[in-house]
């Protein structure tokens, strides 16, 4: 199964909805992506929606992390929406809930990403 | 009831969903959740990618034995591979420890599988290789 990725920016903001299953073999594809959209758009702050995601390993993991790292530099700040209970397991395992901001309820999203940045 | 799947992969990162899929195969006549089954396909990604990416360091010509068994609802898999072996295992089962930082690895393998399995061995030498062994209680919904 493939990975899919949807881009959209909203000024500094990165909104990313991940489609499919995210592993070693799909991490590299969506880091030069997300890489790419950075750089072509300023992006400060970044919105990872995984409501489509049906898996990742801790490869996923790896490549959040690495994007939360430069936004870090720039001031910038990480959001996670609509993981499912395992991914919502590795991701705790992983720490990443201290650093990044989890949003349960997507249609308080825009309220959330007003407060926090 | 009993089945038994022995499978021996090239180490391509492509074969680390094909080995995910035949150990949801081989659960599929068990009435088990979604989240038991996603929590097993996360340990055989863990195992998998770990035995390509560090024991045979991205070698495509290294070989990966999958044993999968299976007797009523108690799972066991087998990973093994022949490749660099791991210096100190206590060490590589520390969360967020990695020898690949700027691969964006995040050290977690170790732990997410220890995580979710009931058993969980990890044997390995240096210039030998890796086998890791883990089992489940399936349980029925």
């Amino acid at each position: 199964m493939s990975i899919g990725i949807n881009v959209q920016t909203q000024g500094e903001i990165m909104f990313v909805t991940l489609t499919g299953e995210l592993d070693q073999m799909t991490t590299d594809q969506v880091k030069l992506r997300l890489m790419t959209a950075m750089l072509a758009h300023g992006i400060k702050h970044i919105v990872f929606n995984l409501k489509g995601l049906a898996f990742m390993d801790s490869s996923g993991i790896g490549m959040m992390l690495g994007r939360y790292n430069q936004v870090k530099a720039l001031g910038g700040k990480v959001f996670i929406i609509g993981m499912n209970p395992t991914i919502s397991k590795v991701f705790h395992l992983s720490g990443l809930h201290q650093v990044m901001t989890v949003i349960d309820d997507e249609k308080q999203m825009m309220r959330v990403l007003e407060e926090a940045i | 009831m009993k089945n038994e799947v022995q499978v021996t992969f090239p180490a391509l990162i492509e074969n680390a969903s094909l080995a995910r899929l035949m150990v949801m195969g081989v659960l599929t006549p068990l009435d088990v959740d979604t989240q038991q089954l996603t929590e097993i396909k996360t340990v055989v990604s863990e195992a998998m990618t770990n035995a390509i990416i560090h024991g045979y360091e991205g070698n495509p010509h290294g070989l990966i034995e999958l044993k999968i068994e299976l007797e009523d609802d108690r799972l066991a898999v087998m990973i093994k591979d022949n490749g660099v072996g791991i210096d100190d295992v206590e060490q590589a089962k520390q969360p967020l420890f990695t020898t690949k930082e700027e691969e964006e690895r995040s050290g977690l393998g170790f732990m997410i599988m220890e995580s979710f399995t009931d058993e969980f061995h990890v044997d390995s030498a240096p210039g030998v290789g890796t086998t890791v062994t883990f089992e489940r209680k399936m349980v029925s919904k």
